[in-house]
């Protein structure tokens, strides 16, 4: 089983359940579909940072008070504030199947979760690979709405990059993006290499979740 | 005035302004706009340095100038506005030497907010935010409105309208493009082009995105559909980075070298977008001089257009789904009395299944409100199909609400030969554009010959260019009349047909079915009528595109003609049928129960099975022995965690459809089954996440309860006053993140108020029990199921 794959079970909440052969062969064609329709979309920005306390830093101009933040930045002096966004395609097409298949709804959902994650990774590999070269070493991603990272700092984060123009990524009223599918994200930047053996889904520290990636 | 000198004259713009700015100190996130009050000295300079280059065209500082984008309480709107107009005027009279005539265009950029449905912009309000800036522009005296650097068709379409309902200025528009000649929100070269020559700019273009060298392909696309003139604006190449900046590197000879071949290929005017300078702009005016661009071709083209697909009518026939119609169906006008808004859009997504192009929509019953259920029918539409789509209606008010929130060109069903008719129709098609169906009858009724329908089709095509409507936006509907009635029907209708090709050269359109009403077998004969009404020139045939027949007709048509390369299509549909005629296939008897088949979420077999069943037992019966029970046990299996969320629902969708076989024999035999519960499902203001409460929805739906869907981002007031009319006695509502639990709260609070006899439960991915206690909600339901489990222990059933 590949990696998305592999996660799209995960979201689809599987834990360590076996899953069906037909469930399978959905989630593979569903696949299929998203790339159809899926519009990639990614836009970064670098800018620096600088720790105020251990709640409050300052990237670019952007202030945020967040404690799980500070730690995810500890030792940056610069970061990236990226957005990537599979497009209106994907919404449409969720749209669409509401009215038919609820099933083939919620495995779509799930495969285009691990979709972005996975798109999100290749370029956060690509990015690695580019700093690696300067000297920098990149710190796991983090979004607004991890921990105490609030997403009210989704509309500074979408302007500084000028997203909706340059990807179409934009925001509610409410401070959701749209297109539904799409993320924004602090990428740290370090002079240190401090092995990070905590990212993501592990990072968080709702224990009782039933999407929670399990250790192996 | 722009309008004389537009495609005569090569004009030329201005280039990059961010750029500038930032040279000059502009800080990242600070608002550009205020800097027409702050720093005046500054914005004229660069204003200045663009006219001595030898631009004829300056966009006012106002990129980002409007309500929704522009938050600074310390200057208003309109001294930004008129600051910035009078920056640039000051700047053309320091800056021109040569009495060239200068111009100064109001810069209008997109919101940055996404339009409903894809977005929760509402279009009216997109409308009323464009046109207070526009009206402050045309105060301040510029010369005309620059839409550019727009990537959403909706959001430039209510730009547009309100430049056009609130000024007298001339409106040109520049899009973003990708590479391969694509809009972010999908729309492709055609379906722009025909919706803003509709819409009656004055130029069309592109701006942003790309450099000069990645936009002549785009550009030769768009010289191949556009009328108009057209306008270029360029970035100095694809941006790059580096230690944080954004950078663009083409130099402003080289970008001078590729605009002189972006006038070969046809542009009349251009510019620089980020990235440029008065030096690039220097560099195109010295190499390119003053000339007159090529001029403009008109085009034959016959182009309906969504956000996402343009249809050309004139290269390939067409079909039209016919299926979005209650004429004589009994279930769409109990749909559409009932607001069963799902009914009409299934009809649009099953016809785009079966091969339709466009997509007929009428929803004219005598006892509904027309207006707004043909404007909620097609927004509505639009969100889940990107098909073109068809606005039918003889009421003249829903024609152009519907033609108003359009998105795209629509095609308009229709206007005929009498003058009230056209006096009633032409003035939308005209503000608002859009192909329209022109029906061949007037004051005298239709025709009985073929050359009188083509004599009022021709008088139809000449009062439309009273209006300035191109006759290719015009359709001809020659009618078909039933031969049962009417021996000499088809050759007549067949005979017009060819007569008005070969006459006027339009595009033609027919409702084919009529021909064999009163017959029995009509199938047969619709889809022989309608091979022979292809060969006579038939470009749209409005028919069912889940008939067979027809379909067959319509692949071998196109086969035979070589519309279809190589046969490829026909060939992928029928290349895996080994008959002639393909075979309904033969149910092998499975082991399978009914309960099986739900258990197991196979939707076929518990349709046949659930059919099988009804000759023997009572549908009721059936219910309580093989539905309920199977959807027990899978619930049961979902909890203890043996059974998923994707087999849950298959099992639900399998359930509905054994249901729905079953619900025809009740309503078969008088009976309705007992009297529903109503429950309202809807995710709060401010969410637009949905996907748990439609989950919650098909469950709910599979137990008999009669779900009231209001949708997402639903206001406290909708959900309170519909639980108040319907006297509803739970309502579930749904929240995906924190900050959107606050108006799930303000809407428990309204519902305690209004309809205190009234439950609420909750759900959704940030709740937990804790937090609904604290909202003041009923009953928390982690899982759809544990609602599923409420209701009934609420309504104990």
């Amino acid at each position: 089983m590949d990696v998305r794959t592999k996660e799209a079970v995960r979201y689809l909440g599987y834990g360590n359940h076996a899953i069906d052969g037909r469930t399978l062969a959905l989630i593979a064609s569903s696949f299929q579909e998203l790339e159809t329709v899926a519009g990639r979309r990614v836009i970064y920005r670098i800018f620096d940072v600088s720790v105020e306390s251990e709640d409050s830093l300052i990237i670019g101009t952007l202030k945020i008070k967040s404690k799980n933040l500070g730690r995810n930045l500890k030792s940056c002096d610069k970061a990236f504030l990226l957005g990537a966004t599979l497009g209106v395609g994907v919404d449409t097409l969720l749209r669409r199947y509401t009215l038919t298949d609820m099933a083939r709804v919620v495995i779509l959902q799930a495969c285009a979760a691990a979709m972005l994650e996975e798109y999100l990774d290749n370029c956060q590999e690509k990015l690695r690979h580019e700093q690696e070269q300067d000297g920098y070493h990149l710190r796991p991603r983090f979004s607004p709405g991890y921990g105490d990272f609030s997403i009210t700092h989704q509309e500074e984060i979408l302007r500084m990059l000028d997203a909706p123009k340059q990807i179409g990524l934009s925001l509610t009223d409410g401070n959701m993006l749209i297109p539904t599918k799409s993320v924004t994200a602090i990428i740290g930047l370090s002079r240190l290499n401090i092995p990070c053996h905590i990212q993501g889904c592990e990072a968080c520290e709702k224990y009782d979740c039933s999407y929670r990636r399990k250790q192996k | 005035m722009i309008r004389t000198h537009l495609g005569k004259d090569l004009l030329y713009f201005d280039g990059g302004m961010g750029t500038l700015l930032q040279s000059k100190g502009l800080k990242p996130g600070e608002l550009p706009e205020t800097w027409n009050l702050t720093r005046p000295d500054e914005i004229i300079d660069i204003h200045r340095q663009y006219f001595e280059a030898g631009s004829d065209i300056v966009l006012t500082n106002t990129f980002g100038a409007n309500a929704l984008k522009f938050h600074n309480s310390q200057y208003q709107l309109k001294e930004i506005i008129e600051a910035a107009v009078g920056n640039a005027k000051k700047a053309a009279s320091l800056g021109v030497h040569d009495n060239r005539p200068t111009y100064v265009a109001l810069d209008v950029g997109p919101t940055g907010k996404l339009l409903k449905p894809m977005g929760d912009l509402g279009f009216e309000e997109a409308c009323e935010t464009f046109a207070e800036v526009m009206r402050y522009g045309e105060e301040a005296s510029a010369d005309f409105i620059h839409i550019e650097t727009m990537s959403d068709t909706y959001e430039v379409k209510a730009a547009i309208l309100a430049a056009k309902e609130n000024t007298n200025l001339p409106v040109t528009v520049t899009m973003i493009f990708d590479e391969k000649g694509k809009l972010l929100t999908g729309g492709d070269v055609p379906s722009v082009v025909a919706m803003l020559e509709g819409l009656g700019v004055d130029a069309l273009g592109i701006n942003c995105g790309l450099g000069p060298r990645q936009m002549l392909s785009v550009l030769s696309e768009i010289m191949e559909y556009a009328s108009i003139p057209v306008i270029v604006k360029p970035n100095a190449g694809l941006p790059k980075q580096k230690d944080g900046e954004v950078y663009y590197d083409v130099e402003p000879e080289e970008f001078a070298q590729t605009m002189e071949e972006i006038l070969k290929l046809g542009a009349s005017a251009i510019g620089g977008c980020c990235g440029t300078t008065p030096e690039h702009i220097r560099a195109m005016v010295q190499m390119a001089g003053r000339r007159t661009p090529r001029p403009s071709v008109p085009k034959e083209d016959t182009i309906v257009s969504s956000y996402g697909k343009a249809v050309v009518l004139n290269r390939k026939p067409v079909i039209i789904g016919e299926r979005i119609n209650p004429t004589g169906k009994k279930k769409f006008k109990q749909a559409l009395k009932d607001h069963d808004m799902d009914y009409i859009l299934k009809e649009g997504v099953a016809q785009q299944d079966k091969g339709a192009h466009i997509l007929d929509v009428n929803v004219g019953l005598p006892d509904i409100d027309e207006v707004s259920m043909m404007r909620e029918a097609v927004t509505e539409l639009q969100s889940v199909t990107s098909l073109p789509l068809q606005i039918d209606t003889v009421d003249i008010r829903a024609m152009e609400s519907a033609m108003r929130i359009y998105n795209g060109k629509p095609m308009i069903n229709s206007v005929n030969g009498k003058q009230e008719s056209m006096d009633a129709v032409f003035p939308l098609v005209q503000k608002y554009g859009g192909v329209v169906v022109a029906l061949t009858i007037d004051e005298d009724g239709i025709p009985a010959t073929a050359k009188g329908r083509c004599r009022i089709a021709g008088r139809i095509i000449d009062e439309a260019a009273k209006y300035g409507i191109a006759k290719k936006d015009i359709v001809v509907d020659v009618l078909a009349m039933t031969i049962s009635s009417e021996p000499e029907g088809a050759k007549i209708t067949l005979d017009a047909l060819r007569r008005v090709r070969e006459t006027y050269g339009v595009c033609t359109v027919l409702g084919v079915s009529n021909i064999s009403f009163g017959l029995p077998c009509r199938p047969v004969i619709n889809a022989n009528f309608y091979t022979m009404a292809l060969q006579n020139g038939l470009s749209a045939g409005i028919v069912n595109p889940s008939s067979e027949e027809m379909m067959r007709s319509y692949d071998s048509f196109c086969a035979l003609m070589n519309y279809d390369q190589n046969c490829e299509a026909y060939i992928r549909k029928y290349g895996a049928q080994t008959e002639d005629v393909p075979q309904k296939p033969v149910r092998a008897a499975s082991s399978l129960t009914l309960r099986d088949a739900i258990e197991k979420g196979l939707k076929e077999e518990a349709h046949h099975k659930a059919a099988e069943l009804l000759k023997t037992q009572k549908p009721l019966e059936i219910i309580n022995q093989y539905l309920i029970p199977a959807l027990d046990e899978v619930g049961k299996g979902f909890e203890k965690g043996t059974v998923f969320l994707p087999q849950l629902l298959m099992s639900a969708d399998a359930a509905k459809i054994a249901f729905a076989v079953l619900k025809d024999s009740l309503e078969e035999n008088g009976r309705e089954g007992q009297k529903k519960h109503k429950i309202i499902l809807a995710t709060v203001k401010g969410d637009i996440h949905d996907i748990g409460k439609n989950i919650v929805k098909v469950l709910l739906e599979n137990y008999s309860f009669d779900v009231i869907d209001l949708g997402k981002d639903v206001s406290p007031e909708t959900i309170a006053e519909c639980a108040v009319k319907e006297d509803v006695s739970l309502v579930g509502l749904s929240a995906l993140m924190t900050t959107t639990v606050v108006s799930m709260e303000t809407t428990i609070k309204l519902l305690r108020e209004k309809k205190p006899d009234c439950k609420v439960m909750v759900g959704g991915a940030v709740l937990n029990q804790e937090y609904a206690d604290m909202i003041g909600a009923d009953f928390y339901g982690k899982d759809a199921m544990q609602s599923v489990y409420y209701a009934q222990r609420i309504f104990e059933c």
